[in-house]
């Protein structure tokens, strides 16, 4: 069972991602990288990460994708759109060049015997007690306060930053 | 019986995929998209790996990935519209200030 959703939820995120990056419009790119994140929200789902499957729904494919499409109908792309039809064809072979060696050095998988053997504190009857999202919850303020304090102070320069950049100058 | 490996795979697949988009493409906007898809597949390698050696911490991480995101697609795309409205476009080989 746990296979069948694997490959269906890894495959069409594969797909959508391969939409993303050879649609020529913009707003269709979009529309794939959304649908590629609810396919990673489904695979949190599958390795048993709830809360952050929940927040990757919220925060990636609504608030961060609200964005993006805001500024895709903000400006006007016509001209783009033209451009992106006709390659530079040093570029396609530089990429094909780069996803090659980026795919070899991300698929070591007999590195994994590296990988220590000994378990975390976090065994899956422990968490089934209480749920994922309490213990995150728990960790999050008590291990990982000040990171999290540091987070709040990180979006709050980057709301003043992004209202800088987008005030009109005079 | 899916494992590890199987994950990572995949994770590796999409981040592959997000560097073909960044040399392929020229819209800034789109750039920024496949930026966003490589952070995901970074994300998916820490659940999965937070999985397997059944520890939360990995997820605690992802948490703090996704704000940094979050914050950066705002600055970013404020910086994407000053810049087309500047000089009209987003094009990343027209915007060659700093080439010199």
């Amino acid at each position: 069972m746990e296979a069948v959703f694997f490959y269906l939820f890894g495959g069409l995120a594969l797909i959508s991602a391969a939409l993303v990056v050879f649609q020529r419009k913009p707003v269709h790119s979009a529309m794939a990288l959304i649908f590629t994140f609810f396919c990673i929200a489904a695979l949190y789902l599958l390795l048993e990460a709830e809360f952050i499957a929940v927040i990757q729904v919220l925060v990636y494919a609504g608030a961060i994708m609200v964005l993006f499409l805001f500024v895709i109908m903000l400006l006007n792309l016509e001209k783009e759109q033209e451009v992106e039809a006709g390659g530079d064809r040093f570029r396609k072979w530089l990429g094909g060049f780069m996803a090659v060696l980026a795919f070899l050095l991300l698929t070591p998988v007999w590195a994994l015997q590296m990988l220590p053997a000994f378990k975390g504190t976090f065994p899956p009857e422990k968490i089934q007690e209480v749920g994922n999202t309490v213990w995150v919850a728990r960790l999050l303020f008590t291990d990982y306060l000040l990171p999290f304090e540091v987070a709040s102070i990180l979006l709050l320069a980057a709301i003043v930053g992004a209202v800088f950049f987008a005030m009109k100058r005079s | 019986m899916i494992t590890l490996s199987h994950y990572l795979i995949l994770a590796a697949a999409l981040f592959t995929l997000g560097v073909i988009g960044v040399f392929v493409r020229r819209n800034a906007i789109v750039i920024f998209m496949c930026i966003e898809l490589m952070l995901n597949a970074v994300n998916l390698t820490f659940i999965a790996i937070a999985h397997h050696l059944q520890a939360l911490e990995g997820q605690i991480f992802v948490f703090f990935v996704m704000t940094v995101a979050a914050a950066e697609v705002a600055v970013g795309l404020a910086i994407i519209v000053v810049i087309f409205r500047n000089r009209q476009t987003i094009l990343v080989d027209e915007i060659d200030l700093l080439k010199g």
